[in-house]
């Protein structure tokens, strides 16, 4: 009688506006109020907003080899497996739980890589543009995971949380995703509208190790 | 502050991500329209409240936001292990559930 139905049919629309809208990041006016207390010299945590990025959630069965040969196709990444990360030039894929994933990448490309996704995937899974919702604030230098020790329960010790790892924990009072992207060097992905929170909170965290207000600068050796 | 392990996320993590949700288990009336108020009173707003082994339904709130059931003495408050819905408290542990 009723065949399963496989096609999906969703109306989507490119939620980029067109060239000439000024784009307000989640932190832009926090950031505009923010002062440096220590300069690049003397500072041991560096924090700035890595702003707006292209966000996709991703849902679907992992034990579906088409879901997950879909997605590594339609990307070029590996489905990551619980709390680890995929990494490639361009995007990073986060594990969220064991039916989610996080999807970073260039808001321009955001369209183009949903697209690709729908057209590689089947049956039953999802594809949300989040680009909005939720911005990334990154942490590096040598105090950095002091600063986010202090402000998380979740151990960030190296060998609890090793570079790639991806742990949904608390941070203070709300809720940060943490990726580890290298030794010193962190993104935390919190909710757009807790993101002045979770800014106001690390910034002053970090006073007390030296803050500046901005990426490391990498002539040092 | 308890430490409770998430079978979803393979790890025992910190109470303070955690929302318990009452007891876990509960049967819902088959059939609620004619089942008896007081059935469907109990069901509604009834609890047990042992003393000792407890099976609880908790979700993992700030972490991956899968709910879970955890076996816990109410009265030594000792936390005997977590295991996924559809499985049974005999599975109950506190890790092994890496991919
Ligand atoms: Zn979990």
């Amino acid at each position: 009688m009723s065949e399963l139905q496989t096609d999906t049919r969703v109306s989507i629309m490119n939620q980029m506006p067109e060239a000439g809208v000024t784009a307000r990041s989640a932190l832009y006016f926090s950031q505009a109020a923010t002062q440096p207390v220590f300069g690049p010299g003397q500072a041991q945590v560096f924090l700035w907003e890595d702003a707006l990025r292209g966000q996709l959630v991703i849902r679907g069965d992992a034990g579906n080899t088409d879901f997950a040969k879909g997605v590594s196709s339609a990307l070029d990444l590996a489905l990551p497996g619980q709390l680890s990360s995929s990494v490639s030039a361009t995007m990073a894929l986060l594990w969220i739980a064991p039916d989610e994933w996080l999807l970073l990448c260039d808001l321009e490309q955001a369209f183009a890589i949903e697209t690709r996704l729908r057209d590689a995937l089947t049956g039953h899974y999802a594809v949300i543009n989040v680009s909005g919702g939720q911005t990334q604030i990154r942490l590096a230098g040598s105090a950095a995971a002091s600063v986010l020790q202090k402000s998380m329960p979740y151990a960030v010790s190296d060998a609890h949380f090793p570079v790639g790892k991806v742990v949904t924990t608390a941070l203070s009072k709300t809720q940060a995703t943490v990726r580890r992207i290298d030794s010193t060097d962190w993104e935390l992905t919190v909710r757009r509208s807790f993101a002045d929170y979770a800014w106001r909170w690390l910034t002053d965290a970090s006073r007390e190790y030296g803050l500046h207000l901005g990426q490391p600068e990498h002539n040092e050796n | 502050m308890f430490r409770i392990y998430c079978p979803y996320c393979g790890e025992l993590r910190e109470e303070e991500e955690f929302h318990p949700k009452g007891p876990a288990h509960l049967a819902r009336p088959a059939d609620p329209d004619n089942c008896t108020d007081e059935q469907w009173g109990d069901f509604l707003y009834f609890r047990d409240n042992p003393r000792g082994l407890h099976n609880e339904l908790w979700v993992h709130a700030l972490g991956c936001r899968k709910f879970f059931n955890v076996t816990r003495d109410t009265q030594t408050y000792l936390i005997k292990g977590s295991y996924r819905l559809g499985e049974s408290p005999d599975q109950a542990r506190t890790s092994g559930d890496q991919a």
